[in-house]
């Protein structure tokens, strides 16, 4: 029987102010991928509560090269801290997910395994489809949702279901790739993240993801963020 | 090849359909210039909306995976407390 290669996954979480959460999120990823070999890597942008002070704590716990420090000195957006994670990141494959809890570190092994049956350079999560889920959304922000997904598919036939999403795992080469050609900011990051991938051709397989929404309580989906959401759209309409 | 492109190269393609078939006389006169486009755009409306209606029926939920993300969070909170990591309250 050959010998089967052992990847390294390197695992990028930006934080900002997510004391408890990064605590919790390490202790799921080490609970959830016990037999893997994985980094990960935290890019905090200051956190003024604490934030690095636990990751430290929690580098003595696990050790220096399972967790590695990468901060910056202030808040400069969730694409640079994921180039500036890239930099320090040493496994095969990266993946990339929120600190907040949203992201639940218990569907890893499905994604990498996913990855691993179908050698895709890109698995991407996705919460639209049987099997996934969302929790903590009232009817309008489903609406909302659906609404923006509708459209987006129509417009941009981006062939993955969930758009915004930002639990991926990529080939570290593909990432470094569609990384470097991408300008937008915040969610309309992810989404031309995947139109790229899309277009330049990539192997995109999906997996089911559940999402808990724990913020989504406390911040609204007002009218800037559409606005924005469709000058994404047209951007990407145009320009891929 | 850029997909907006691809997009209107494909209007493109229907639209000179439409108008040969009105050139060619095919289409009895007396039938509005305007037919095929405003079907095209009123089906492409309806299509849509019955994909946002049909997709919000089946949105998927998960109400139990918020009860079991309080476990985890319980669970980890505890291993961390046994360890003397302070990771302070939510």
């Amino acid at each position: 029987m050959a010998e089967e290669k052992k990847y390294k996954y390197s695992i990028i979480v930006p934080t900002y102010n997510e004391r408890l959460n990064i605590a919790l999120i390490v202790y799921l990823i080490f609970k959830h991928l016990r037999d893997v070999d994985f980094e990960i890597i935290v890019v905090d942008d200051g956190s003024p509560d604490g934030t690095q002070e636990i990751v430290k704590q929690l580098q003595h716990l696990y050790g220096e090269d399972r967790i590695l420090l990468r901060a910056r000195a202030k808040k400069l957006g969730l694409g640079t801290a994921y180039i500036h994670g890239l930099k320090h990141a040493t496994g095969d494959f990266v993946v990339i997910m929120d600190a907040d809890l949203s992201h639940h570190p218990k569907y890893l092994p499905s994604f990498i395994k996913k990855q691993l049956e179908t050698n895709a350079s890109i698995v991407t999560g996705t919460r639209y489809v049987k099997g996934g889920g969302v929790h903590g959304w009232n009817l309008m922000r489903k609406l909302t949702s659906r609404g923006a997904n509708v459209l987006a598919q129509t417009l941009l036939w981006p062939g993955v279901s969930d758009l915004t999403g930002s639990f991926r795992l990529y080939k570290k080469s593909v990432l470094e790739d569609v990384i470097s050609s991408c300008v937008s900011k915040g969610y309309v990051f992810q989404m031309e993240m995947i139109v790229r991938a899309t277009r330049k051709g990539y192997h995109i397989e999906e997996v089911p993801i559940t999402f808990v929404d724990r913020v989504f309580g406390t911040s609204k989906l007002g009218g800037s963020e559409i606005v924005e959401y469709l000058k994404g759209l047209v951007y990407l309409l145009l320009t891929t | 090849m850029k997909h907006i492109v691809k997009i209107l190269s494909l209007l493109l393609a229907v639209s000179a359909f439409w108008i040969g078939l009105l050139q060619a006389a095919i289409i009895p006169p007396g039938y509005n210039t305007w037919l095929l486009p405003i079907y095209f755009v009123v089906s492409l409306g309806c299509y849509g909306l019955l994909m946002v209606g049909l997709g919000l029926m089946q949105f998927p939920t998960c109400p139990q995976e918020a009860l079991l993300l309080q476990h985890d969070i319980a669970e980890a909170k505890d291993f961390f407390k046994h360890k003397g990591v302070d990771v302070g309250s939510d």
